[in-house]
């Protein structure tokens, strides 16, 4: 068992999650979905600018990868990226084997791992100091799941998990900063727009 | 009923409780069936995974389930989940937080168990949460107790809730599947 000195996380650069959110943004060029956890993970979502493909979730804390494996099955040629924080992921390990074993190949989550619950006045998380998320990930059959070194890392990783055999996961350690927006709170729009971006609906 | 619970042969499941809600779910076009499983539940299980219309698993906590629905529904394909009576106990949260306000026509079915026979003291109590929680959040439900009111009360709650947008919950009665007994 890895003590945290050798932990792979503490290898690993810590980054900002706009910064990432704003580097995944720059990549979509085929209408990808792109779904956002609850609280700072969205609000970055939003802050990266607006696309109909964006969800966004304003409550149901831990089911941003759920919600994600809902819209991948559903439409199995488009690429659906889902951000969570490591709290939200520690409320709904379970979901990580339930995809596993489903292993949609165009599904790619992002976890922004900080340690804390920024939002809630940056307590600790219960894992933080021994948990290692992309370890859990893999040990739940997850296997395509790694730490990002570094932004350009990070880079390499999302290209790459567009073209895998299976879903992929990646780690990205970041910092204490809030979100940079704040997405507005209008459920019905969001999930309209949603639709819409999806192709699913017309607007009336 | 236990013994009615063992004949699953095709001929036999559409006049059977189970059997009446695989047939509806297809009919309606609802073929992404996530459950966290139930005893009551078994033959339904079975079937629909045995049906290659369906695409159905098992999730860790309904919660789970609820969200992959979500995102399906958004993305275009329809679905329900299955659960029993402490399963849709953990489901507050994501009801008021989730299916209710961005208007997800998500459809469950609830096997209930604490009623009519109940042999654990915890499963009783948990039940006599359900109502009050789905009255609470406004939430259309009925209790499914009479095989031959079964398959209009399951046909009209899932297009009611697709057609308005909004959450139904259908609970299944002892009266209508034998339910859970103490035999072992």
């Amino acid at each position: 068992m890895s003590s945290a000195n050798d932990n792979p996380a503490r290898n690993t650069k810590v980054m900002n999650r706009f910064d990432i959110t704003s580097r995944l943004i720059a990549k979509l060029k085929n209408e990808e979905a792109v779904i956002g956890g609850i609280g700072n993970t969205n609000f970055d979502l939003w802050a990266a600018g607006h696309r109909p493909q964006n969800f966004y979730m304003l409550g149901s804390m831990g089911l941003a990868f759920p919600i994600a494996l809902g819209v991948a099955l559903a439409q199995p040629d488009r690429r659906i990226f889902a951000l969570e924080g490591d709290g939200s992921l520690l409320m709904q390990l379970g979901s990580l084997s339930t995809i596993a074993t489903l292993a949609p190949k165009n599904l790619t989550m992002v976890v922004m791992d900080n340690g804390i619950y920024q939002i809630t006045g940056a307590q600790p998380t219960p894992g933080a100091a021994v948990a290692d998320i992309v370890a859990i990930a893999v040990a739940s059959g997850l296997t395509n799941s790694s730490w990002a070194a570094d932004e350009g890392d990070f880079e390499r990783l999302i290209e790459a998990s567009m073209s895998a055999a299976g879903p992929t996961l990646i780690g990205v350690r970041i910092d204490d900063k809030p979100g940079t927006g704040t997405t507005r709170r209008d459920p019905v729009q969001i999930r309209e727009r949603f639709m819409h971006g999806m192709g699913v609906r017309e607007p009336l | 009923m236990a013994v009615a619970e063992e004949k699953t042969s095709p001929e036999t499941t559409e006049k059977s409780w189970h059997g009446i809600v695989l047939q509806t779910l297809k009919r309606n076009d609802i073929r992404l069936v996530p459950y966290v499983p139930d005893r009551v539940l078994t033959t339904l299980i079975r079937n629909l995974h045995a049906d290659p219309f369906f695409t159905t698993f098992p999730t860790a906590r309904e919660e789970e389930a609820v969200g992959i629905v979500s995102g399906a529904w958004m993305g275009g394909m329809r679905g329900a989940v299955l659960m029993q009576t402490s399963g849709f106990a953990t489901l507050a949260n994501v009801l008021a937080s989730l299916a209710i306000p961005y208007q997800i026509p998500l459809i469950m079915f609830v096997s209930e168990r604490g009623t009519l026979g109940e042999f654990n003291y915890g499963q009783s109590l948990v039940c006599r949460t359900m109502r009050p929680v789905l009255d609470s959040l406004a939430m259309e439900h009925h209790t499914a107790t009479r095989l031959d009111e079964f398959e209009f009360i399951v046909d009209r709650s899932i297009k009611q809730a697709i057609s308005t947008q909004a959450p139904v919950a259908l609970i299944l009665s002892p009266l209508l599947t034998g339910g859970k007994v103490f035999d072992k």
